[in-house]
């Protein structure tokens, strides 16, 4: 391991433009926020470059011990930082397209009269992210990973005026806290049992444990918890819940927290402790079930959908779900290299969505959309080439990725493979939809969007950005360049992103950090042909699922709706998101305020508590008032008292004196 | 003369309950704000008599002592008592403790 001094400045860096913008923006110009909110992750991302361009994968990872923190006998947790090729990959990915998602901001939050408060958040939601990232134990990566869920909770609840969007901050906070607590119990099992939450001692500690003792029981319980917390922070089932909500933030919000960065800390961190899911094989398949269920689940929920975010949040949950899928078999690197892939594709497909949102006055249902391709032109070719991206075409960034999971699950049980097969043409058939509905046929909103009170989270920007900008909305319009640069550079990313895994060379530069030695290589001279028609079939039902999208929406838009119609509960299920929300409210939720209504409000705490208090002071009060009639007034009647005292002193004397 | 210390303690100290009781009933049963200061008066002075009473069977000066003391205090208070009698009756123009009963709630 070698120590490099840089590495602290990365996280720090976003933090101090946090901290400048959070305690003077309020005072300060646009312009002078701009670019206080941008110099400070672009420097972080020139960092991360600067480091990258001196690492490969052979590299001894960096480390820098910054500060002790908490010291406790023979345990200790530092504020040490942690460098090696897995969270290089993170690292770029995280201040790549969270510096290109920060330049979008510029453009679409310009009017919006927290700019400076959301720049701030932005840049503190970076300085978490990276914190994680960089950590080198578990106690500094769970500060990272609180850190992020705050810089969420305030983002999506950025216009907190909104009813919805308070509770929807509150819900993703309130759920992410249930993955936290499995971790943290995690946690301190790790302490208990081995002393450290150090990366490199505690990996090396249990590598050395005999496999006699190997302690299968305690590593599978400390696997299930932490991916407890992963499905909290990743949104897999069944803590999926919050993140479709969490759409209520602003758009740039979606794209950065909720499907590039923030949303992946789980499976980085699953692949993190690789070393304690590689000895617990139980857990390794809980992992495995949780991710392809969730993937397919969310891809059908993705289907019945109008909101276009909402549509890419489930695709987001489902896509999150294949990367839990490859941790589970196994595949760690096939797992982050989808993750990478899936940032840059995601975080172009949300940034267009916002574009359009922008476009059309902050309509966000699809079916007031259509016919967008002539106006806003760059949109439609950027998300284009992000929705082929997804889908899985060749050779599109998600084709390598998504092909790399499902050639390694069909290794281990072809039930995962065909799961994930049938989520790749649902995947493919939803985006397409989501396409031609949008960008395909005439418009169908009217001229006069504009009714702010029934338009949905993004709408109120939009209007003050409209009546600033002084442009109206009668006809839907490209954003500008600040808002279509980063667009391009995303849709280039996800063009030739993919071709990093070409040849397994992303695995390879991976494989120092997972320790796994070419272990590929034997299924490479095996299974070739096995793997080409894997990746024909997957390939086969993108096509399909595009066909069968042009089919519906754009040669008979008709039919869907009778579709639909004689599908009847099936359908209504499907877009009520198979009422997963009120079975939670119902499990969850009501017990949960019933039982503080009746128990806890009424029970203890008018019950007990208050009427403690209030019966002190009743009969304090109630004393008070009966000898209040002693006071008289009267000279005679206190003189009588007087003298009633002094015959009870006399009385009582003469008693103790007769004693 | 009769030698007074023939005459036994348990006298004085009779004569000096009555005088005390006389004190009491009189302060609690009298209107005039004059008399119910008598009293008090009456009261201090059943009190100086069974010091002195003390003091003689005892042949001990401090009971007699203590009688300069109290009626001292006695004096003082007469002044001061009077005094504030006087301003009363001016200001209420009456002297009947029933009708001084602005000290109350």
């Amino acid at each position: 391991m070698t120590p490099n001094p840089y590495l602290w400045l990365i996280p720090v860096l976003p933090l101090a433009g946090a901290a400048i913008n959070g305690f003077f923006g309020r005072h300060s110009s646009k312009k002078a926020i701009t670019t206080i909110a941008l110099i400070f992750p672009g420097a972080a991302f020139l960092l991360a470059l600067f480091i990258a361009s001196r690492f490969s994968s052979a590299s001894a990872p960096y480390y820098y011990d910054l500060a002790q923190w908490i010291r406790s006998g023979s345990f200790h947790a530092d504020f040490s930082f942690y460098l090696d090729q897995l969270s290089l990959v993170m690292l770029l990915a995280v201040t790549g397209v969270g510096f290109l998602i920060h330049i979008y901001s510029v453009g679409y939050m310009w009017d919006d009269d927290g700019y400076y408060r959301f720049m701030s958040y932005l840049n503190l939601f970076m300085f978490f992210m990276l914190t994680l990232v960089l950590a080198k134990n578990y106690l500094l990566m769970f500060i990272g990973w609180e850190g992020v869920g705050l810089a969420s909770y305030l983002l999506i609840g950025f216009w907190f005026v909104k009813d919805s969007a308070a509770s929807a901050g509150k819900k993703a906070f309130i759920v992410n806290r249930i993955g936290d607590f499995g971790f943290l119990i995690a946690l301190f099992l790790l302490i208990k049992h081995f002393g450290t939450l150090d990366f490199t001692a505690l990996f090396s500690k249990i590598q050395s444990m005999s496999p006699e003792n190997a302690g299968v029981g305690l590593l599978t319980s400390i696997g299930l918890l932490l991916m407890v917390g992963a499905a909290g922070k990743s949104a897999q089932i069944p803590l999926y819940v919050w993140l479709p909500d969490a759409m209520e933030g602003p758009t740039p919000v979606s794209a950065l927290i909720h499907a590039a960065t923030m949303v992946t800390a789980g499976v980085y961190m699953v692949a993190r402790s690789h070393v304690i899911f590689e000895r617990a094989p139980t857990a390794m398949t809980v992992v495995a079930i949780i991710g392809t269920l969730t993937a397919l689940f969310a891809a059908t929920i993705g289907i019945a959908q109008t909101d276009i975010k909402k549509v890419l949040a489930y695709s987001t949950v489902s896509q999150l779900g294949y990367m839990f899928m490859a941790c589970g078999v196994g595949a760690f690197s096939a797992g982050i290299f989808h993750l990478m892939t899936h940032a840059f594709f995601k975080g172009l497909l949300f940034l267009a969505a916002g574009s359009v949102i922008h476009g059309v006055g902050g309509e966000q249902d699809m079916r007031k959309m259509g016919g967008l391709r002539t106006y806003m032109p760059w949109t439609f070719a950027t998300m284009g080439i992000a929705t082929l991206a997804i889908a899985g075409i060749p050779p599109l960034a998600g084709f390598w990725s998504k092909d790399e999971i499902l050639w390694r699950a069909f290794g281990v049980n072809w039930a995962y493979w065909l799961i994930g097969v049938v989520t790749a043409f649902i995947t493919s058939f939803y985006m397409f939809r989501l396409m031609y509905l949008t960008f395909g046929g005439e418009y169908r909103g009217g001229p006069a969007a504009h009714d702010v009170k029934h338009q949905s989270a993004d709408a109120r920007a939009m209007h003050d950005k409209a009546s600033h900008g002084g442009h109206g909305h009668g006809e839907p319009h490209e954003s500008p360049w600040v808002m279509l640069g980063p667009l391009v550079i995303l849709a280039l990313l996800s063009l030739i992103g993919g071709f990093v895994g070409y040849g397994n060379r992303f695995e390879h530069f991976l494989a120092t950090a997972f320790q796994s030695p070419a272990q590929e290589a034997v299924h490479e001279a095996t299974e070739n042909s096995v793997e080409y028609m894997l990746m024909g079939v997957s390939v086969s039902v993108a096509f399909l699922g595009w066909i069968l999208a042009y089919l519906l929406y754009s040669r008979r838009p008709e039919l869907p709706g009778r579709i639909a119609q004689s599908l009847g509960a099936l359908y209504r299920a499907v877009s009520n998101k198979y009422y997963v929300d009120e079975l939670y409210a119902l499990l969850f939720v009501q017990p949960v305020v019933e039982g503080s209504s009746a128990i806890l409000w009424k029970g203890v705490d008018q019950g007990v508590i208050d009427a403690t208090v209030n019966n002190t002071a009743d009969a304090a009060r109630h004393t008070s008032d009966n000898l209040r009639h002693m006071q008289s007034g009267n000279i005679r009647s206190y003189a009588g008292w007087v003298a009633a005292g002094g015959a009870i002193v006399i009385a009582y004397m003469i008693w103790m004196g007769v004693r | 003369m009769g030698n007074l210390s023939n005459v036994p303690l348990s006298y004085y100290l009779v004569l000096s309950g009555i005088l005390f009781a006389c004190g009491v009933l009189g302060f609690l049963i009298k209107r005039n704000i004059i008399t119910v200061f008598m009293s008090i008066e009456l009261m201090l002075n059943g009190v100086n008599l069974s010091f002195v009473a003390f003091a003689a069977h005892w042949h001990h000066l401090s009971g007699q002592i203590f009688v300069f003391f109290v009626m001292v205090v006695a004096a003082a208070e007469a002044a001061v008592g009077l005094a504030i009698i006087i301003a009363v009756y001016r200001t209420r123009e009456t002297l009947n403790v029933d009708q001084v009963n602005l000290l109350k709630l």
